[in-house]
């Protein structure tokens, strides 16, 4: 199976947007290469701004972009691309209600080698927090395809989370996703497992090692963090009676606090949260996974013991 | 003590230090090379010319001055100043980036003595070393010299504004005890710092926000030496040095390459690179 990382898909959908006619353009703070972005820069020159090292000057040129009719996509790291220049999201884009799309690469603990100062874990719970942003976190390259479309074509501001990391296929061409969009890719009986983001393939692996002690796993993607698929989280809920949440994110304020707050008020569910819970360290990003617990047999060790106990 | 070298045995310091640098990258398999093989003499006229006070035993001792490493990045090249005192030792050379190791991708504080601050988010370095010169001047007994901050940023890494508030603010403070290096090698990522977002004539805007300026070669130890005693003469106001580098120095094929950013050499290029380094080594003590 070819892994691609969700990155891949990132300035390829620009490009193709462009030749639809559609009016995206780029604003990149001197990572072209690494977010992709430099796909565009080379189709189409006159749609690609690069600040330079510059993320709040980022933000704030493409909220200008956004002003003058153009659909701007910005890049750059994801730790630098939110935590850098998070005052000019929330108070430009956001409470202006932009039609800016903040899209940054290398979110999560699989940027890897490059250690803490560069593992972006605060972020869905940074930008969900935020009043008409919408966050989508693709699982693989197709659905962060789907992701940037879905961005392009919804008015105001959307934040979609990719990852260096190179990920199993999920979703064949025909993913298009949605705003809500959950998807159930495993049916299963003993708990459910939500997953966003690289942590959509390992919880597949994962369920597949619980199938083997005789653990029945529902393993669904939660494609749009914000806003959740309602529907799709509280039926499976209420069939399974056991949820647990996992994503390469703090837990104190990611996917999974998202779904404890919905299931707190509409269907109190017990819960678990494989995630992360202090900053990461350098490694392949492979070794971090399975340092943390956040592989296949990680989190299929801690959903037998929720099931177990 | 620190340790002080004549400018010939420096020199080979730094050549060492180069051959530490690939080493460590080669084996990783991941890093930047370039932006550690551009501040290498700026690091050793720091540790071993006597210009910097810190103590050979001890990379906590509670004298010392302060070295931030703004472009944390080049973190390799401080790990080869640290191998040279034996703050790190051989055999961690090869653990860079790897789980578990004191050689983080970024110099991190919490892993490694001798790391002031962890750094590697861009444009924060310049901030935290006027805040402990400020510090350090308040708390220096009268007539005495206040410890020192020196602070390495890069070109590129001075396109974030955070670095211009801190430029404002050590003039304003009359922080004569902070010396900021400007990496001046004229690339980042993306290309020519020039075209992607020039800095225009980065001297007079230093000057003009109130720092004593002075440019110099960033590869030459001795005039590196001089300028940093400047510095620490220097009572008015902070000083930038503005060095004029080469990103990659030293290893011919990543010299000002842009692509040898943020890559590591394979096998085949490593062995060149440090065939590079060990005719430069001859070059170097033939000249004794
Ligand atoms: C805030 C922030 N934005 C982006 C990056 C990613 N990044 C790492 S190094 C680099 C280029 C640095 O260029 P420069 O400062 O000129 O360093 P040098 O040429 O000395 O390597 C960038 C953009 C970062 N580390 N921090
Ligand atoms: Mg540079």
């Amino acid at each position: 199976m070819a892994k691609r990382a969700t990155r891949e898909a990132f300035g390829e959908t620009l490009v193709e947007l462009a030749n639809e006619g559609v009016n995206v353009c780029a604003v990149d703070a001197d990572l072209a290469g690494s977010t992709t972005t430099n796909k565009l820069q080379k189709a189409y020159p006159d749609r690609f701004v690069d600040v330079g090292i510059a993320e709040q000057d980022m933000i704030g040129v493409a909220s200008g972009l956004a002003l003058t009719g153009r659909i701007p996509f910005t890049a750059s790291f994801a730790v630098f691309g939110v935590g850098r220049c998070y005052d000019q999201i929330r108070n430009t884009v956001c409470d202006s209600n932009l039609n800016v799309k903040v899209c940054p690469t290398h979110a999560g603990i699989t940027v890897g080698e490059d250690g803490a100062t560069h593992e972006m874990l605060e972020d869905i719970g940074m930008m969900r927090a935020l009043p008409n942003m919408r966050v989508l976190v693709p699982a693989d390259y197709r659905a962060a395809k789907a992701a940037i479309r879905i961005a392009a074509t919804t008015p105001g501001p959307v934040y979609v989370r990719m990852g260096r990391h190179k990920v199993p296929e999920v979703y064949d061409e025909s993913f298009v996703g949605g705003l809500p969009y959950a998807g159930v890719l495993r049916e299963g009986s003993d708990a459910t497992i939500l997953a966003c983001g690289v942590e959509v393939a390992q919880s597949l692996a994962a369920a597949d090692i619980l199938a083997k002690s005789g653990i029945s796993a529902e393993v669904i993607d939660v494609f749009s963090v914000k806003p959740l698929a309602e529907d799709v989280i509280l039926s499976s809920a209420e069939k399974t009676g056991r949820v647990v949440t996992v994503e390469e994110h703090m837990v104190s304020t990611g996917m999974g606090s998202a779904v404890a707050s919905l299931l707190a008020e509409k269907h109190p569910t017990p819960m678990r949260f494989v995630g992360m819970r202090s900053f990461g360290t350098s490694a392949p990003g492979d070794v971090l996974l399975e340092h943390f617990g956040l592989d296949g047999a990680g989190i299929a060790r801690q959903v037998e013991e929720f099931v177990r106990a | 003590m620190s340790i002080t070298k004549t400018t010939h045995e420096t020199r080979l310091i730094a050549n060492s230090m180069r051959h530490d640098i690939i080493t460590m990258v080669s084996k990783a398999k991941s890093g930047h090379p370039g932006g550690s093989l551009s501040c290498t003499d700026i690091l050793a006229t720091l540790f071993f010319t006597g210009v910097m006070n810190y103590d050979e035993n001890d990379p906590s001792s509670p004298e010392r001055d302060f070295l931030i490493l703004s472009k944390g990045h080049a973190a390799p090249a401080l790990y080869a100043a640290f191998h040279q005192l034996g703050w790190v030792r051989d055999d961690e050379l090869g653990t860079l980036r790897q789980l578990g190791t004191r050689l983080q991708g970024h110099p991190d504080r919490n892993a490694l003595p001798g790391v002031e601050v962890c750094s590697g988010s861009l444009g924060q370095g310049l901030s935290i070393a006027a805040g402990a010169a400020l510090g350090f001047l308040a708390d220096a007994p009268e007539g005495a010299h206040p410890r020192h901050v020196f602070c390495v940023c890069g070109d590129g890494e001075l396109q974030e504004g955070s670095n211009w508030e801190a430029l404002m603010f050590a003039p304003n403070h009359g922080l004569s005890n902070l010396t900021m290096f400007l990496d001046l090698n004229n690339l980042q990522i993306d290309g020519d710092v020039r075209k992607v977002n020039s800095l225009g004539d980065v001297d007079a805007k230093l000057a003009a926000f109130g720092w004593h300026v002075i440019h110099t070669d960033g590869h030459d130890i001795e005039r590196l030496h001089a300028a940093v005693e400047d510095a620490l003469g220097f009572s008015v106001a902070p000083t930038a040095i503005v060095c004029d580098t080469v990103k990659g120095k030293g290893v011919s094929f990543m010299e000002n390459e842009a692509g040898w950013h943020g890559k590591a050499p394979n096998e085949e290029e490593t062995a060149l690179a440090l065939a590079d380094l060990d005719a430069e080594r001859v070059q170097i003590e033939k000249e004794a």
